[in-house]
């Protein structure tokens, strides 16, 4: 079985968002990188295949130079092949349609996905290659077995979830409880630096968005703190002051 | 300018967030048509889509579609869009939504964004605010093309009340067999309760509050508000609460217009998830915890003293 595992290099969750150049580019002084965590997910679960039914997982990052020492952690942690296309990913559709390409002849018979990058939250690439490749998607799914030729899914829905079984190939966008993440071992790290990873060129460059510029939330007034002792009083301020109630 | 609406409902009630799609929409263009889906919809609740500004709503009343097989959705709002001659699809975020929309987007040679936050800026080109970096920051995007397809934020629109009713058309797309071929073997969802991602006030509960044995009291503060409840990450991990409940930055992202936490620390990525709330109380006996800084109005105090004596200040308030 061959699993190709898309990836993003987002940075980390604790990370206080900034920007320079007028508001036009993201500021990456003192923040950290990390594989995104639903993509983080969907890897442990490529990895954990692996296992079971002798699976070879590929991860593919569309991105700059930068984000090679996220994709080598891909690798520590288990893949066995990384490609990069060479790119900036600011439209979901460009980099939809340069997973697609690769995907096309790739014979993967399951492509996994995030249910959403943490950047720019989306929820659209897995959406967008499955139709691109006339291949059914599914996300967020949160638990995922493999029965010969079939996968059997949970899938969470708005206040609850749904089982569903579906043919392969498809593309799933994934979240926990999938699999647990996977810290990579001294054995893993030393075996990703030999690993293959394949830079390419984008296969076109056409674009349907474009980034203009960024702006952050308007900051919040200071807490108003309340006696535990009067708790009428913030009933008060919810009713009349706030007016949410 | 033509639009179409994909609505979603909710055991037959259409959702709020997809009624505020489409005042979204009337805000927009002058003509709103929107289409529904599944037997399980009453022709008089997609009736009254109207008033948010529909002037149509197209049902496809197939049971084949009473449940969301997002690549026949997608197939038949496609083609529905070229019956309408609309240009521009608008829909609510959702895990739906999200998934259907990419595949509209496709279908159609539309540019899409997803998340957005409000109308779009008209004056050069077509640009819209859209939140990114999980509610960190917004983006401002110019979306190309006369094919669009627009995920709006929940809470973000205002519903419109003033409109009319709605004519309601039957529907029925020409759908490749292919589009089906996922099979949905079950459903478990929990009935008669708010649905979190849709609710107006959430009640929300951490670690502090010990154990499961413990959600009696937010469940009663919650049904004294007519709110749904939610639960920080460790607290669905230990399966103290279902995980469709877990908010934040990998859980569910809500945007209420308040938003109750208890015993909850306030971490970067609990915040990720809850910080387009319009308002937030926080109650935890740390006067230290970092969820104060995020609050409107706080309480340092134990919660299993406090949040009995709130819930009854309201009811005594009603
Ligand atoms: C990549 C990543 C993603 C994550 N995603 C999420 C996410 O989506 N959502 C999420 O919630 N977390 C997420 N986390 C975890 C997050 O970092 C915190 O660990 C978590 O939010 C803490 O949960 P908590 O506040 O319930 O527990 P704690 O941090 O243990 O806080 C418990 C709080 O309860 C208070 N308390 C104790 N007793 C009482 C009492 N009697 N009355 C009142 N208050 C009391 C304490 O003072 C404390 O502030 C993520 C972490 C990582 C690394
Ligand atoms: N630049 C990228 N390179 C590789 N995979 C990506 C990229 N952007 C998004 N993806 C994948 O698509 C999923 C959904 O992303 P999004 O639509 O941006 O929310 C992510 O979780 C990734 O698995």
């Amino acid at each position: 079985m061959k699993i190709l595992v898309c990836i993003t290099h987002v940075p980390d969750t604790t990370s206080k968002i900034s920007f320079t150049e007028n508001n036009t580019k993201f500021d990456i002084s003192g923040v950290q990188f990390i594989i995104g965590p639903y993509d983080d997910y969907a890897l442990a679960r490529a990895v954990e295949l692996k296992e079971t039914h002798s699976a070879s997982v590929t991860v593919l990052n569309v991105g700059g130079a930068e984000t090679e020492p996220t994709i080598r952690k891909a690798l520590a942690i288990g893949a066995d092949e990384a490609i990069r296309i060479n790119a900036e990913p600011t439209d979901s559709f460009f980099v939809a349609k340069q997973i697609a390409d690769v995907a096309k002849d790739g014979g993967y018979d399951l492509i996994l996905m995030g249910r959403e990058s943490i950047d720019f939250n989306g929820g659209q690439v897995h959406g967008m290659v499955g139709e691109l490749l006339d291949l059914p998607s599914v996300s967020p799914v949160m638990q995922l077995d493999i029965e010969g030729n079939t996968a059997k899914i949970s899938r969470e829905i708005e206040g609850g979830k749904e089982s569903l079984e579906i043919g392969l190939p498809f593309v799933a966008g994934c979240q926990e409880p999938i699999a647990e993440w996977k810290i990579p071992n001294m054995r893993g790290i030393m075996s990703a630096r030999t690993k293959p990873l394949n830079v390419i060129e984008p296969s076109d460059n056409e674009k349907k968005t474009a980034l203009e510029s960024f702006e952050l939330p308007a900051e919040k007034n200071a807490v108003k703190m309340v006696d535990p002792d009067n708790v009428s009083e913030l009933v008060d301020l919810l009713k009349n002051e706030a007016k949410v109630i | 300018m033509s639009i179409l609406v994909f609505i979603e409902h909710d055991e037959g009630v259409v959702k709020k967030s997809s009624l505020e799609a489409v005042s979204y929409a009337a805000h927009l263009g002058d003509s709103v048509s929107a289409i529904a889906f599944g037997s399980n919809v009453q022709v008089d609740e997609l009736q009254n889509v109207g008033k948010a500004g529909a002037q149509k709503v197209l049902h496809v009343a197939d049971e084949k579609f009473n449940q969301g097989i997002i690549q026949a959705y997608a197939s038949a709002i496609a083609e529905a869009k070229e019956k309408e001659g609309a240009t521009i699809v608008v829909l609510a975020k959702s895990s739906l939504g999200d998934a259907v929309a990419a595949r509209v987007a496709v279908k159609t040679s539309a540019s899409l964004a997803s998340n957005v936050v409000d109308l779009p800026d008209t004056s050069a080109g077509f640009k819209v605010k859209r939140s990114i970096y999980t509610g960190k920051a917004f983006a401002i995007v110019e979306m190309s093309g006369d094919n669009k397809v627009i995920a709006i934020k929940k809470n973000a629109v205002a519903v419109k009340e003033d409109g009319g009713q709605a004519t309601v058309e039957s529907f029925m797309p020409t759908i490749k067999d292919t589009d089906f071929n996922a099979t949905i073997t079950g459903t478990e969802k929990a009935t008669g309760t708010i649905l979190l991602p849709e609710a107006e006030i959430v009640v929300s509960g951490g670690r502090g509050l010990k154990g499961p044995e413990n959600w009696g009291m937010i469940e009663a503060l919650a049904d004294t508000l007519g709110a749904a409840t939610g639960c920080s990450k460790p607290v669905s991990d230990m399966e103290w609460r279902p995980h469709h409940e877990h908010v934040g930055q990998t859980g569910i992202k809500v945007s209420p217009n308040l938003y109750i936490a208890i015993g909850i620390s306030g971490a970067i990525q609990h915040l990720a998830g809850v910080n387009s709330s319009k308002i937030i109380v926080v109650i935890n006996k740390d006067g230290e915890a970092p969820f104060f800084k995020a609050a409107d109005y706080g309480i340092v105090g134990d919660a299993f003293e406090v949040v009995p004596k709130l819930t009854e200040a309201l009811k005594n308030s009603n």
